[in-house]
C-alpha cells in the first residue's frame, strides 16, 4: 500500500507574536488537515507505532477513522486505551515513541501521530457534548485510593473506575492535574484542556479530593483503616534541586518549580488581576537543558524578560529537551550558552542577583549516562549580567509519603522501590508509578505506569477476594 | 468545606477565626500551620494553627490584616467558607515535657505561641510568658496566656501597657536578674525574633523561633521558603517552621522576606482601586 496524503505542518503562532502572550503556540489541525495527514498512514499490518506507545493506543485504527472523516469513531478508539489524549497529543515526545517506529519515518517523515491524536481529542471536546460513555461495568464495591492527580494518578484512577472500583484521588494542591497544571505552561498545554480531561476522569465516577496531603492530612495507614483496599502512589517528583553554589539564596534565584508554579498554577503573568507575584527582571538565566528548562525560559520571555538565556554545561547534542521545544525556544529568541556551567550567583549589597558567574566546559570521556562528561576549562570564568536565575536541574521524589508510611522502601536518590511489571512497592496493597518511581520523566511514561498498576491492583484485589 | 464557625475581633487589625476543617484538626499539633486561599485568583498564604479541637473538627487561626489575602479574610464572617485550606503542614514543635520555659509572643505572634504554651503547661512545664505589641489595644490573647502561664509580662512599644519597649528588653531583664530557663520560644515579626535571639545568645539559652517566610505550595516543592540554618539550606515548610534561632542566618531571612514588598503594595492598591477607592 502506498501513501496518499502527506504530513501536514500544524499552524503555529508567529514567534514575535507568541512571546507576548501565554496562548497556545500550536494552533491545531482543521478537519481537512487532519484527513490529509491521516491518509498519509499506510495502515501497516504489523504496526511498529503501537509498540512504541507506552499505553498502546490503537494507532492505525484511529487514523483510518480520521481518514474516513468519522472523527467520533476515532475518538472512541483512542479513549479505549488513553484517558488523556488531548494532553498526550500535545506533550508526548512522539519522536521517541510511536513516530520513531513508523515505517514511513525510515525513508521520509513519519506520520504525525501526535498531532492527529490532539486533533481527535479537541474535535471531541468541541463536537461531542456528552463524553464518550464508558462501557458499563459492575461495581466491585471495593475502594481504592490514588495519591496525586498528575498523569499517573489520573490514568490509574480512570482505569480502575472503568473496572468497577470506587476510586478517590487525594491531591495536595488546590487544583487537580499535578505537573500538568503547576509545571507545563499554558502555551504548551492549556489548563482548560487539563480541566476537560480531569472532568472526563470524574465522569467515570472518580472522586477527587483537593487540599489533602497524604502523609500530613491523612496517612497511608489511615487510608487502609478507612476501608481502602489498595493505594496507588503517583506523588511525582516534586523536590527541586539546587547546585550548592554560593549565592543561591539571593533574592531573584528561583527553582524551576517555584518559577513555573507561580506562573502556571498561580497565574502570576496576570498579576495584579491574580494575586501571586513573580519577579521577572530584565535578563533571566535558566540553568539546565531539559524540557522544564525550555518551559521556564519561554515563560521568562512571556513574563517580559528582554534577554533570556539557557545555561547548559554540555553541548546542544546532549540536551535532553525535545528538539521541537528547543526549536521553539530558538525561534523565540532564547540565547543558548552551551558548555557553560554556573559557579556562583553574584548579588549586590541589598542581596539581589546581578549576575551569574560561569565557567567554560569542554567534553571529555563518556560518563555513566553515555554522554561525554563536561569538564571545566581552568581559568575560563566569566560573568553574565542577569537579574534572575532559575535553576532547572531536575527534581527528585518528595519524601512526605515514604517518611510517613511504614514498610515503604526507597532508593538512595529517593525513588520508591517497586516491582517493574506491576508497580507493587515493598508494602502489600501499595502500588506506585510515574516520577515518584523513576525520577523526573515524561507524562506518557507516568500514564503507562498508572495503567500497569491499575491492572496489577485489579489482579491483586481479585485474588485477595478469592483467598 | 472550611466554613468559619466563629470570629472574634481581637484588635482593629487582628482577627481570630474558628474554621471547620476536620481532617486538619484530627492531625494538627502545636507548631504546625496551614496554607489557605480565599478566591480563585487568590494567593496561597501560610498561617499558624493557633488552636484545634479534634472533636468539633475545627482549627483556630489568628491573623493580622497586612496584605490582600488577610484583608479579604478579615471581611469574611461566620458562615462564610474559605475556598482552599490545606494542612497540617510543617514539623510539630518538639516541646519539653518538664522544666521552665519562657514563651515570648510579639504582635500577632502571640497566637502561634499560645498552643505551645498550652501544651507545655498541660504536660507540667513551668511556663513563663512575655507578650508584646505596639500598643495596649493591639495586645492579643492575654487571658489565654495567663491561663497557661505562672507569670505573664507585658511590653508595649509606646508604653501604654507594661514595660515601655520591646519584648526582647524584658527577656534581657529576666536573664540579667538571674532567672533560669531551660528553653525560650520566641514567635512574632522577624525583626522581633532576631532581637530576642541576639539578647539570649550571650546567655547560651536555647532559643526556638517560628519562621514565617514566603511560601507557595508548603510541601517542599518550590523552595521559596528556603533559609540558611547552621550554614545549610533548609525549607521552612517541611524542615520547620521551628528552628534554633541562634543558627538562623537572619540577614538572609530578613532580605528574603522582603522580595515582594513592592508587589504586595500593588496588590492592595489594585484591590482598593477595583472597589472604587482609587487614589487620584
Amino acid at each position: 500500500m502506498t501513501s496518499k496524503g502527506s504530513r501536514v505542518e500544524m499552524p503555529r503562532q508567529a514567534p514575535k507574536e507568541r512571546i507576548k502572550n501565554f496562548y497556545e503556540v500550536a494552533l491545531g489541525y482543521t478537519p481537512e488537515m487532519a484527513m490529509e495527514t491521516a491518509r498519509y498512514c499506510i495502515q501497516c499490518k504489523k504496526p511498529g507505532c503501537v509498540k512504541g506507545c507506552p499505553v498502546n493506543v490503537k494507532i492505525p485504527e484511529f487514523i483510518e477513522k480520521i481518514a474516513e472523516g468519522d472523527f467520533a469513531a476515532a475518538s472512541r478508539i483512542v479513549k479505549e486505551t488513553n484517558s488523556l489524549p488531548a494532553i498526550c497529543g500535545r506533550v508526548c515526545p512522539q519522536e521517541e515513541q510511536c513516530e520513531k517506529y513508523c515505517v514511513l519515518g525510515k525513508k521520509g517523515e513519519p506520520v504525525a501521530i501526535g498531532r492527529l491524536e490532539r486533533f481527535v481529542a479537541d474535535w471531541e471536546a468541541e463536537n461531542m457534548k456528552i463524553d464518550t460513555p464508558p462501557e458499563p461495568v459492575h461495581p466491585t464495591g471495593k475502594k481504592v485510593a490514588v495519591v496525586g492527580s498528575g498523569p499517573a494518578g489520573l490514568t490509574c484512577a480512570g482505569d480502575l473506575a472503568k473496572m468497577g472500583y470506587r476510586v478517590t484521588i487525594f491531591e495536595a494542591l488546590h487544583a487537580a492535574g499535578g505537573v500538568l497544571v503547576y509545571g507545563i505552561p499554558e502555551f504548551r498545554l492549556p489548563k482548560s484542556v487539563v480541566a476537560r480531561e480531569v472532568e472526563y476522569v470524574k465522569s467515570l465516577g472518580v472522586e477527587i479530593l483537593t487540599n489533602v496531603i497524604v502523609g500530613r492530612t491523612i496517612t497511608v495507614d489511615d487510608l487502609f483503616e478507612e476501608g481502602y483496599e489498595a493505594v496507588f502512589l503517583g506523588t511525582g517528583a516534586g523536590l527541586p534541586k539546587f547546585m550548592g553554589i554560593p549565592g543561591e539564596n539571593l533574592n531573584g534565584v528561583y527553582s524551576a518549580n517555584e518559577w513555573l508554579t507561580r506562573t502556571n498554577l498561580m497565574k502570576a503573568y496576570l498579576f495584579p488581576e491574580y494575586d501571586t507575584p513573580i519577579k521577572t527582571g530584565r535578563r533571566v538565566a535558566v540553568v539546565g537543558g531539559g524540557n522544564v528548562a525550555m518551559d521556564a525560559v519561554r515563560c521568562a520571555l512571556r513574563l517580559g524578560a528582554e534577554e533570556a538565556y539557557i545555561i547548559y554545561r554540555r553541548s546542544e547534542q546532549e540536551m535532553p529537551a525535545r528538539a521541537e521545544e528547543v526549536e521553539n525556544a530558538h525561534e523565540e529568541g532564547v540565547v543558548f550558552k552551551f558548555l557553560t556551567n554556573p559557579v556562583e550567583v553574584i548579588g549586590n549589597e541589598a542581596g539581589w542577583v546581578t549576575g551569574l558567574k560561569c565557567i567554560k566546559m569542554e567534553l571529555g570521556e563518556p560518563d555513566a549516562s553515555g554522554r561525554r562528561r563536561p569538564v571545566p576549562v581552568q581559568g575560563s570564568e566569566f560573568v553574565i549580567p542577569v537579574d534572575t536565575v532559575v535553576m532547572a536541574l531536575g527534581t527528585s521524589p518528595n519524601p512526605i509519603v515514604s517518611q510517613t508510611t511504614p514498610g515503604l522502601r526507597i532508593h538512595d536518590w529517593g525513588g520508591l522501590i517497586v516491582e517493574e511489571q506491576t508497580g507493587l512497592t515493598t508494602r502489600e496493597g501499595v502500588y506506585a508509578g510515574g516520577d515518584a518511581v523513576t525520577g523526573s520523566a515524561t507524562v506518557i511514561l507516568a500514564m503507562g505506569a498508572g495503567k500497569t498498576a491499575a491492572s496489577a491492583i485489579h489482579r491483586y484485589l481479585t485474588e485477595k477476594q478469592g483467598r | 468545606m472550611f466554613t468559619i464557625e466563629a470570629k472574634r475581633v481581637l484588635t482593629p487589625v487582628t482577627k481570630l477565626i474558628v474554621v471547620q476543617a476536620p481532617m486538619v484538626a484530627r492531625k494538627a499539633r502545636p507548631g504546625q500551620f496551614v496554607i489557605l486561599r480565599c478566591t480563585e485568583s487568590g494567593e496561597r498564604i501560610p498561617l499558624t494553627i493557633a488552636d484545634y479541637d479534634r472533636e468539633k473538627g475545627t482549627i483556630t487561626l489568628v491573623y493580622q490584616e497586612v496584605g490582600k489575602t488577610t484583608r479579604l479574610l478579615g471581611r469574611m464572617g461566620v458562615g462564610d467558607a474559605i475556598l482552599d485550606l490545606v494542612g497540617p503542614l510543617g514539623m510539630p514543635a518538639e516541646l519539653p515535657r518538664e522544666g521552665r520555659v519562657l514563651c515570648v509572643g510579639g504582635g500577632v505572634g502571640v497566637a502561634p505561641v499560645y498552643p505551645k504554651a498550652k501544651a507545655m503547661h498541660e504536660m507540667g512545664v513551668d511556663v513563663v510568658s512575655i507578650i508584646g505589641a505596639r500598643s495596649a489595644d493591639l495586645l492579643i490573647l492575654e487571658e489565654e496566656m495567663r491561663a497557661v502561664s505562672t507569670a505573664v509580662y507585658v511590653a508595649t512599644d509606646d508604653g501604654s501597657r507594661g514595660h515601655h519597649g520591646f519584648v526582647s528588653d524584658v527577656i534581657k531583664q529576666l536573664l540579667e536578674r538571674g532567672e533560669q530557663f531551660d528553653e525560650i520560644i520566641a514567635v512574632g515579626p522577624i525583626l522581633m525574633m532576631r532581637a530576642c535571639v541576639e539578647v539570649t545568645r550571650p546567655y547560651g539559652v536555647k532559643t526556638w523561633v517560628s519562621m514565617n517566610p514566603i511560601m507557595v505550595d508548603g510541601t517542599g516543592m518550590c523552595g521559596a521558603c528556603r533559609l540558611s540554618v547552621d550554614g545549610k539550606t533548609k525549607f521552612c515548610c517541611v524542615d520547620g517552621p521551628m528552628f534554633d534561632g541562634h543558627a538562623v542566618d537572619w540577614a538572609e531571612a530578613v532580605r528574603r522576606s522582603r522580595i515582594y514588598l513592592e508587589e504586595e503594595k500593588i496588590a492592595v492598591d489594585h484591590m482598593n482601586c477595583a472597589e472604587g477607592g482609587c487614589r487620584p
